[in-house]
């Protein structure tokens, strides 16, 4: 059983390959990721399975129905929905009315919308900054607002695009927990990211992504060590690196829970 | 009442439209009613425009197309085919709608934006301006006059204070559907859709149906305006109802009064002709001064208050009483388009 | 209708001449779009201006259109500079919707205070020459039209010179192409810009010099041009300069065809539904310059 699938996709610009015939499926209620190094594609796979760019081959399905032509506002009314890179606030208006815009597409009336965007507001601590201009935000501030307008509309599937990218140490650890509370509501998250620590500790299943073909799959653990992963992605010498920082993470972790 | 109520609710918009009402009752100079009732149509046409620039972030340089379609529309159904004046008055709101929705349909498909979609407008209303000029049904250039016949059934009325209680209730009327614009769904996808059209896709928002939405309602509210003005000056020719002056009358009121805010239009058209009819006194009828003070305005508005006079009223209030409400989708600077000519790269 | 082969090929040569100066109009335009990016609302206003320029010059001083050339090239490159700098630039804040605006508003003064000093009347300027043709095998055409023609290309391959060769004309174009990093290597690109718009007002008032002697002008005329300009802009691609010069002509021989098939009035409807399709369906232009 899968939430999403993408078959096949490839997504040409005139004579460059960005994305070629890359498939991968998200299992319901999982943490999924989707890395690799710079220019491999993610971006656009990403753009493809939002529904900002059509592919040139290939399909997406959402829930086993074929979306590859549905447009993206009808993908968030189906229960996707996306974060950006660069952060785009609606830069005039304050945090919770940037939430409730996410929040009028399953709440006709202000006053629910407003009270929802309240709700999720909490659930990514921004209850403090409510009123303020979303312009007033710092980064993190701006990353969370994106995280709880994408939540506001209330997705089954949360496509996060970098959410951790531009994020000092201490900003990482503070999020980490607020996205696994987001699955833990049952969920489903694709996330795009370079942060690896991050993906390591946080991801069930990740998908690597390499001058557009997808190059390796499996849990954080096995990814780590796989050497197509350490020589394409991470270059000679970081597998020793990685297995270290990972098995520190591990342990973090664990005693996160405990 | 909250705070927030005053600036985000109906109260003031009662207030300022009873004030307004009692006018009448006490200045009888039909030159200052004649100036009064020319602003509020002039006003109308702005909160057209407003809906879909100051809210929508799309900012129309021909906003004549609607003016003239309802104006015209006044003056051919009655003349030409003896239609009611005010069904003639409703099917040019009609009309003026459709006309919008048309061109945003055209415009907003092929996923123009900024200047790009301010000059297409603007061609559009010299489509119609040429057009109307060589036809036959519309006067042509010698125009075309509505017969004077005086009756409230006409919609036409002895005293310029009646036409000034008609166009005031259009104005109110526009200023309660803002109102409820800015509190509803719709009013929230449209300011998204200015601030950031890609975001508010992602959030579900269908961006070209908001869009069309508005460019037809604000087709509709400035028709309004258009069709009003034939039934109180009684003649139209191409360059009255298509003319760029309208246009221009249509964008200056909400830029100087306060772009997207629910009296911004209503303010600046009385800025502005209050500005103007006092330039006249100090220097005299001389063709032409009064667009130069405009033309200094609009400049000096964008470079120093880009919230226009709205926001420096509230800048003002919240200095001295620390009200500290903010009128919630009012825009501190205007949205800025992309620079090059933008397609919506939606998927084929 | 029907007109002999004759007719058709004067009106298309008419069309031609006007084109050329229309294609001078719109290069300004297209260079201040190709460096700046933006949509400079005051060049008809500009144009207007000039016209009356050569207007006053002429009648207060007895000086030719042709001379007045010397006198209003370098006065309105000083105009046009000094306006960027001292006016667009700083009251847009750098946001595009702003600059449409001001250079609106600067159009809306212009051509108002034109109106307020000379009133709506329709001016000519005469010149001994104004009503003198050249004899090209049975067609007779109008001298200074065809000196409005090549004077229009010598001009464009003078701009297009300084472009390629001179350091100016190379700060220009890095600045088109990569502001920020143009920035990085030292070229002032305030400089530039004001540079830019004063190279666009010097066009517009050539333009003026050679279109007084045939033309008339009142403070409306500016209009009339600006929309034609601002087609053949579009049709040749925003920024491109040998779009300009194959749109101007162009859109002058439709122009020129259009009003001998339907009549004065209708046949600029032709230029208007052309803008229009190109900027719905092509705006990046018919000749594939990208923007």
């Amino acid at each position: 059983m899968t939430i999403l699938r993408v078959e096949n996709v490839t997504k040409r610009f005139g004579g460059l390959v960005a994305v070629d015939d890359a498939s991968l499926s998200v299992t319901p209620g999982s943490i999924t990721g989707l890395i690799g190094p710079n220019g491999a594609g993610k971006t656009t796979l990403f753009t493809v399975i939002s529904g900002f760019a059509a592919p040139t081959t290939g399909r997406v399905l959402f829930e086993e129905r074929d979306i590859t032509r549905v447009e993206a506002h009808e993908r968030a009314r189906m229960g996707i929905a996306r974060t950006f890179q660069i952060v785009q606030p609606f830069a005039t208006l304050s945090v919770v009315e940037n939430i409730a815009v996410g929040a009028f597409l399953r709440h006709a009336a202000r006053a629910d919308a407003l009270e929802e965007a309240r709700r999720v507001a909490a659930e990514v601590g921004l209850t403090p900054m409510l009123d303020q201009p979303a312009k007033a935000l710092t980064v993190a501030g701006r990353k969370r607002l994106e995280l709880a307008r994408a939540l506001a509309t209330g997705p089954r599937l949360l496509l996060l695009d970098e959410v951790l990218a531009g994020l000092n140490p201490s900003e990482i650890r503070d999020m980490i927990p607020v996205i696994r509370a987001i699955r833990a509501r049952g969920v489903t998250i694709l996330i795009v990211e370079h942060v690896m620590q991050a993906v390591m500790s946080l991801c069930d299943d990740i998908y690597v992504l390499a001058q557009g073909k997808l190059i390796a799959q499996g849990p954080p653990a096995r990814i780590a060590r796989d050497p197509h992963v350490v020589e394409a992605y991470l270059g000679h010498g970081a597998a020793q690196r990685l297995q270290a920082k990972a098995g520190q993470i591990g342990e973090a972790a664990h005693a996160e829970r405990a | 009442m909250s705070a927030r109520d005053l600036s985000t609710g109906f109260l003031p918009i009662v207030l300022v439209v009873a004030l307004l009402a009692l006018v009448p009752l006490f200045v009888t100079s039909n030159t200052i009613l004649n100036f009064l009732v020319f602003t509020l149509i002039i006003a109308l046409a702005a909160q057209g425009w407003n809906l879909l620039a100051g809210y929508g972030g799309q900012f129309s340089f021909g906003h004549a197309a609607f003016f003239g379609t309802g104006a015209y529309a006044a003056a051919i159904l009655q003349v030409n085919l003896g239609v009611n004046a005010y069904v003639a008055f409703l099917v040019g709101i009609g009309l003026g709608a459709l006309v919008g929705f048309v061109i945003g349909y055209l415009s907003f498909r092929s996923g123009l934006k900024g200047s790009y979609f301010a000059l297409v407008t603007l061609a559009f209303a010299e489509v119609l301006r040429i057009l109307a000029n060589s036809a036959g049904f519309t006067g042509g250039a010698a125009g075309i006059l509505i017969p004077l016949d005086v009756s409230a059934w006409n919609f036409q009325f002895e005293s310029r204070g009646a036409y000034y209680w008609v166009a005031l209730a259009l104005v109110a009327a526009v200023l309660v559907l803002n109102r409820a614009i800015e509190r509803a769904r719709f009013g929230a996808q449209l300011v998204a859709v200015r601030e950031n059209e890609a975001a508010a896709r992602a959030l579900g928002v269908d961006a070209l149906s908001v869009k069309l939405k508005a460019i037809a309602l604000s087709g509709a509210i400035t028709a309004a305006a258009g069709g009003l003005y034939a039934q109180y000056f009684l003649y139209l020719d191409a360059l009255i109802a298509y003319g760029p002056w309208i246009s221009i009358e249509a964008l200056l009121a909400p830029i100087v009064g306060g772009l997207g805010t629910v009296f911004g239009p209503l303010v600046g058209a009385l800025a502005l002709h209050g500005l103007s009819e006092a330039s006249k006194l100090f220097v005299g009828e001389i063709p032409g001064i009064d667009l130069v003070i405009f033309g200094a305005v609009l400049i000096l508005v964008v470079a120093f208050a880009p919230d226009g006079v709205m926001g420096v009223i509230g800048r003002v209030r919240r200095r001295l009483g620390g009200v500290s409400a903010k009128t919630s989708p009012a825009s501190a600077a205007a949205p800025a388009p992309a620079p090059a000519p933008t397609r919506e790269e939606t998927p084929a | 209708m029907m007109f002999t082969p004759d007719i058709v090929l004067t009106a298309t040569i008419n069309g031609l001449m006007t084109g050329a100066v229309y294609a001078l109009i719109a290069l300004g335009l297209t260079l201040v779009y190709g460096v700046l990016h933006i949509i400079n609302f005051a060049h008809g206003a500009t144009l207007t201006a000039a016209m009356f320029g050569v207007l006053v010059l002429n009648q207060a001083l007895g000086i030719d259109p042709y001379l007045a050339i010397l006198v209003l090239t370098p006065l309105f490159f000083a105009l046009g500079y000094a306006v960027q700098r001292l006016v667009i630039g700083p009251a847009s804040h750098g946001e595009d919707v702003n600059i449409l605006l001001v250079t609106l508003g600067l159009a809306i003064i212009i051509e108002n205070a034109l109106l307020a000093i000379f009133r709506s009347d329709t001016r000519s300027v005469d010149t001994p020459y104004g009503f003198s043709v050249i004899e090209v095998g049975n067609l007779f055409l109008s001298t200074p039209r065809v000196i409005a023609f090549f004077g229009s290309i010598a001009v464009a391959v003078a701009l297009w010179l300084v472009l390629a060769r001179t350091d100016t004309g190379k700060a220009i174009r890095a600045v088109a192409k990569e502001k920020t990093g143009a920035a990085l290597v030292g070229i002032d690109v305030r400089h530039v810009y004001a540079v830019t718009f004063g190279l666009g007002a010097a066009c517009v008032a050539i333009a003026a010099c050679l279109l007084m002697p045939t033309f008339y002008v009142n403070p409306r005329v500016g209009g009339a041009f600006v929309l034609v300009a601002f087609t053949i802009v579009v049709l040749g691609g925003m920024g491109s300069i040998a779009g300009a010069l194959v749109g101007g002509l162009f859109i002058g021989v439709v122009e020129s065809l259009s009003g001998l098939y339907l009549g004065e009035s209708l046949g600029q409807i032709g230029i208007f539904l052309i803008f229009i399709l190109v900027l719905l369906f092509r705006p990046t232009g018919l000749f594939g310059a990208k923007a």
